[in-house]
């Protein structure tokens, strides 16, 4: 199983959601977070006087997946995030051991 | 009496008082949000201590009997408002009392505004100490000057002495360009001073933590301002009309003077801009809205506003860490009210004096310079004095810790907004003991 972790600008969450369903993904995690890439931050004017904000407002999207799904759940959500343009975020995978359903106790691919 | 005038001046009074929640909205949202409530707190302590002292010497001291030379009023002579309950006590054709109560409400707001200057490291306390002190020292007897007429009996012999800036003088200052706002922003300046930089300043810019609050804040204080400018004609007639469009007409243009010159030197008209502007322009035709027709107040403010977004940087060039800019907005917008009355005055409007550039001649322009110079120096002098006797009695300042963590929990035991998931409510267990009726609620939010 694997963890995909994404960080991507707010305004693409409805997007990478549909395509994330339409692959059969059934749930994920959404997170506010901030943070700064090589575009760095901007720059906001309050009387007069500059004010560098470092951090840009980003979300970041967790979702766990069969090891078979990995490399459409990344096509997909690339897809659906990228804009062209600098700040559009970054996806990784992270091997996970094991997933354990709450409810049932069902463990492994049977949770996810 | 003229119930119509008393109709009116009752009317404003509530008005003005509504300046200062306004303003606390307005000073509110321009600090970081670990100090909104402190920040609201000056202005509401503002009219607790300054209310009091109204009553009990203020009035007296600001349009008692003059003791000599138009400096102040005898401080007791109405102590509680002694003598002026009765019906047949009037001043002008409204009862003693109206009037007493709409003054009261500039002596609040005159004390609240220099606490901009001190955002995010002022004591409570302090504070309130510092804020009677400097009415009672510096307001009162400068309200005296500019707002106590010399009272006259019907063959126009001066039965009961008033200030010298309003009668020796004859500087124009219709509701109040140096007795409020020069006054003020002098007194913001020195404790800025006195106080010294925030933690940070100005390495780490303190940006606005709301600016809808400061929208609202600007919008009462602009609705308050039409009982602050037209209720002082202190009648239902046609001078309260004329103030009442002047007010209007120049702070609309301030505002687009203050987004013009950001978009021109920055990029973008911003909202804290549009905000400044409005606040700048009702600065400026206070003193002048008496005295200039619509077009000079357009002027009046069109200048005002520009001069005020540019005069706003000079704390970052000179270093002194005005938080809210009192001296860039209140000094700066006073002074130059004031200032211009002595070019755009014109003899169409109620106050009847031609300046500079209406025919007057310098006469009326070197008296508003007089007048506005004697209250800045007035002011900044006695601030400092009042300043370092508190701040090396009882101390002014919170320590570093309380600063930097935020001085609504230091000074307060409060914040502002519950920031996260929720889940911080469920952190900290409730102690059952404050009130038995709190207990329900308590329980509740477990």
């Amino acid at each position: 199983m694997k963890l995909v972790t994404a960080i991507i600008k707010p305004f693409t969450l409805d997007d990478v959601k549909t395509s994330l369903e339409q692959l059969g993904v059934l749930g994920m995690t959404v997170s506010e977070v901030q943070g700064y890439g090589r575009q760095k931050g901007h720059t906001e004017v309050y009387r007069g006087a500059e004010y560098a904000v470092d951090f840009v407002p980003k979300l970041r999207v967790e979702v766990l997946i069969d090891d078979a799904a990995v490399d459409k759940v990344l096509d997909a959500v690339v897809e659906a995030a990228r804009t062209g343009k600098i700040g559009d975020g970054k996806v990784w995978v992270t091997p996970v051991e094991t997933v354990i359903r709450v409810r049932t106790g069902e463990r492994g691919t049977d949770a996810l | 009496m003229d119930t119509g005038d008393t109709a009116w001046v009752l009317a404003s009074s509530a008005l003005v008082l509504l300046m200062t929640p306004g303003l606390a909205f307005f000073y509110g949202g321009m600090v970081r949000s670990k100090s909104v409530l402190n920040m609201m707190m000056m202005s509401l302590g503002a009219i607790g201590v300054v209310g009091v002292l109204w009553v009990l010497v203020g009035y007296s001291t600001a349009f008692g009997t003059d003791v000599g030379a138009g400096l102040l009023g005898k401080p007791f002579e109405f102590f509680g408002l002694d003598g002026l309950l009765g019906k047949e006590s009037l001043s002008g054709t409204i009862p003693t009392t109206v009037f007493v109560s709409f003054q009261a409400m500039f002596a609040i707001i005159t004390v609240a505004l220099i606490s901009g200057a001190i955002a995010d490291r002022a004591r409570f306390g302090p504070w309130l100490l510092f804020a009677g002190l400097w009415a009672l020292v510096v307001y009162f007897p400068v309200a005296h000057w500019v707002f106590d007429f010399d009272g006259k009996d019907e063959a126009g012999n001066v039965v009961d002495p008033g200030g010298w800036i309003a009668n020796d003088l004859l500087a124009i200052d219709f509701a109040g360009g140096t007795a409020v706002h020069i006054n003020a922003g002098a007194a913001g300046l020195a404790l800025a001073l006195v106080l010294g930089k925030r933690v940070g300043w100005p390495k780490d810019r303190m940006k606005p933590h709301s600016l809808p609050l400061v929208v609202l804040g600007a919008g009462l204080l602009w609705f308050g301002w039409f009982g602050f400018n037209a209720g002082s004609a202190l009648g239902a007639n046609s001078t309260a009309g004329v103030t009442f469009i002047n007010t209007t007409v120049a702070t609309a243009a301030a505002m687009l003077a203050w987004l013009l010159v950001e978009r021109v030197r920055d990029g973008h008209a911003t909202t804290l801009g549009a905000a400044s502007g409005v606040v700048a322009g009702l600065v400026a035709i206070t003193p002048a809205c008496s005295s200039v027709t619509p077009l000079g107040a357009i002027a009046v403010g069109a200048i005002t506003g520009a001069l005020c977004a540019l005069a706003v940087s000079l704390k970052y060039r000179f270093g002194f860490d005005d938080s809210l800019d009192v001296v860039g907005v209140h000094l700066v917008g006073g002074l130059s009210g004031t200032v211009l009355i002595g070019l755009f005055a014109s003899d169409a409007a109620p106050a009847g004096i031609n300046g500079l550039f209406y025919g007057g001649g310098v006469d009326q322009l070197w008296r508003q310079v007089v007048g506005a110079a004697a209250v800045l120096a007035y002011s900044f002098v006695l601030s400092l004095v009042l300043g370092y006797l508190v701040k090396l009695t009882v101390g002014f300042r919170a320590d570093e810790e309380a600063e930097v963590g935020g001085i609504d929990e230091a000074e307060h035991a409060e914040t502002a907004y519950e920031f996260g998931s929720g889940l911080a409510g469920s952190r900290g267990s409730a102690k059952p003991s404050v009130a038995a009726g709190a207990s329900a609620v308590l329980e509740g939010s477990n």
